[in-house]
């Protein structure tokens, strides 16, 4: 199972519930950029299924000919600013990034974290000067976290995941990037029965249940 | 040098060896997509990666010769409680993971850190983001090698030589400026060339502590690792590029600084 790594604290409680319901099968996650994942596969790394934060990288791996049948959306998140607790430094939103003296981190261009990051950027019609482009969302949240970054564009899903440890600003409507996280199962699937059942699940009420607990919403 | 029967255990092992050494090397070269490279090296983030990689590794390399050396020298000559802690602390940034190395270092010199959280308040600088900061991680990992090298080196050389110097009247200083470095010397140029190729590769302690950013602290690992799953063919031809200017640097090295006799 490659999961993008903003999926990593929901697909936990997801791989409990799948693994009770269907007795014998054990599923193992890889948690990766997608972008990362989507390479990996179309090397020939042996995954059942693929889910990822954007539409882009099931197409890498869709035209390498390597998936099963169609992907289809299975989550939605919407994009954050992280800050430390208490927003010390006054963040109000996406025009404050623009502030020189603020370090602002957020995922590299390859990653779908920053390519959502820099449409919201585009819609509000900043010139936002990163610090750093990082190599996962996960690694953006971390850098806020222990306090070398101000702020951080990430998932929502991620500030609700980081706990106290992070504070999240939502963006306005006309700004914000709606993600559509598609799942697929993969053409070389060591084990297409059990693939396609985890799928189903995660589609299913219940799976589906789990994602909102985590912040995640409907699928656009 | 007379002709010398190998023994075919040690024939094999040593075929086995090298193979493991040069196979990923040949599958480089000749996975190579040669036609592109031209383009490749016009792409002005490759340039500031490959630019930048050189300026860092050896500004690394002299920071860790700088400090490398005399530490070499305290830890082979010098007797006193705890040298033998001191000498496993000096050389732990080498066996640990780079990316624990990174942390480590934010945990010291980041805005939060030991050290850095009072120059930050005091001067609000701090070295996480910065070319600074891609040297400092550097050297970190890359200074135990000469360290280690060199300490060897000056515990296995004769020191009746500097005795000489001595009697002869020369100071501590030009006896260590004209015995001491020349007699360590091929030492020296191994430590130095270890610890600029460690650099060089540095990856995991530069993401963590310096961060990713073209033309300030990308450096060319970074850029192949990134590269490497969106555009595949670049990061092949940026690791090539990456490969010969190691190969060319570290004969130099040897060259001109002599390799043992």
């Amino acid at each position: 199972m490659f999961a993008a790594a903003s999926l990593t604290g929901a697909f936990g409680p997801v791989k409990a519930a799948f693994e009770s319901a269907h007795p014998g099968t054990t599923v193992l996650f890889n948690f990766a950029g997608s972008q990362q994942l989507a390479g990996q596969i179309v090397n020939g790394a042996p995954a059942d299924v693929f889910a990822s934060a954007s539409q882009a990288q099931v197409d890498v791996v869709a035209d390498a000919g390597l998936v099963a049948g169609a992907a289809r959306p299975f989550a939605g998140n919407r994009l954050q600013i992280a800050v430390e607790p208490g927003n010390p430094r006054g963040v109000r939103g996406l025009r404050d990034l623009a502030r020189p003296d603020l370090k602002v981190v957020v995922a590299a261009p390859e990653v779908p974290a920053g390519q959502y990051a820099t449409q919201a950027f585009a819609r509000a019609g900043v010139d936002v000067r990163p610090v750093s482009q990082e190599t996962d969302v996960s690694a953006v949240l971390s850098k806020v976290a222990i306090g070398e970054a101000d702020a951080g564009v990430v998932y929502a899903t991620d500030v609700l995941a980081a706990g106290v440890d992070v504070e999240g600003l939502d963006l306005p409507a006309d700004v914000d990037v709606q993600a559509t996280y598609p799942i697929a199962t993969l053409r070389d699937a060591p084990n297409p029965a059990a693939a396609g059942a985890f799928v189903d699940f995660v589609l299913s009420e219940k799976g589906q249940a789990i994602l909102r607990a985590h912040g995640f919403t409907q699928p656009a | 040098m007379k002709a010398v029967r190998l023994p075919v255990v040690m024939s094999v092992l040593s075929a086995g060896a090298a193979c493991l050494l040069v196979l990923p090397l040949a599958g480089l070269l000749v996975q190579a997509p040669w036609t592109a490279l031209p383009a490749q090296l016009a792409v002005p983030a490759v340039t500031s990666a490959l630019r930048l990689s050189l300026i860092c590794s050896f500004a690394a390399l002299a920071v860790a010769t700088l400090l490398g050396v005399p530490l070499a020298w305290v830890l082979a000559r010098l007797d006193f409680p705890g040298r033998n802690v001191l000498r496993a602390l000096c050389v732990l940034p080498m066996v640990l993971p780079p990316v624990v190395g990174g942390v480590a270092l934010l945990l010291a010199f980041g805005r939060r850190g030991l050290v850095g959280a009072p120059v930050d308040q005091a001067l609000g600088v701090a070295l996480p983001f910065t070319t600074a900061g891609v040297v400092v991680a550097e050297a970190f990992v890359a200074m135990p090698f000469l360290v280690i090298t060199v300490e060897a080196g000056l515990r296995g050389m004769d020191r009746r030589f500097e005795d000489v110097a001595a009697t002869l009247g020369a100071s501590r200083w030009v006896t260590f400026r004209r015995v001491t470095v020349p007699l360590v010397g091929p030492s020296l140029a191994a430590g130095m060339a270890l610890s600029w190729a460690r650099a060089l590769g540095e990856f995991g302690a530069t993401i963590t502590f310096a961060g990713n950013l073209s033309g300030r602290t990308q450096t060319m690992p970074l850029a192949v690792y990134l590269a490497l799953e969106t555009q595949p063919e670049a990061a092949i031809l940026l690791s090539l590029v990456l490969l010969a200017v190691s190969v060319a640097v570290l004969l130099v090295l040897r060259g001109r600084f002599g390799a043992a006799p």
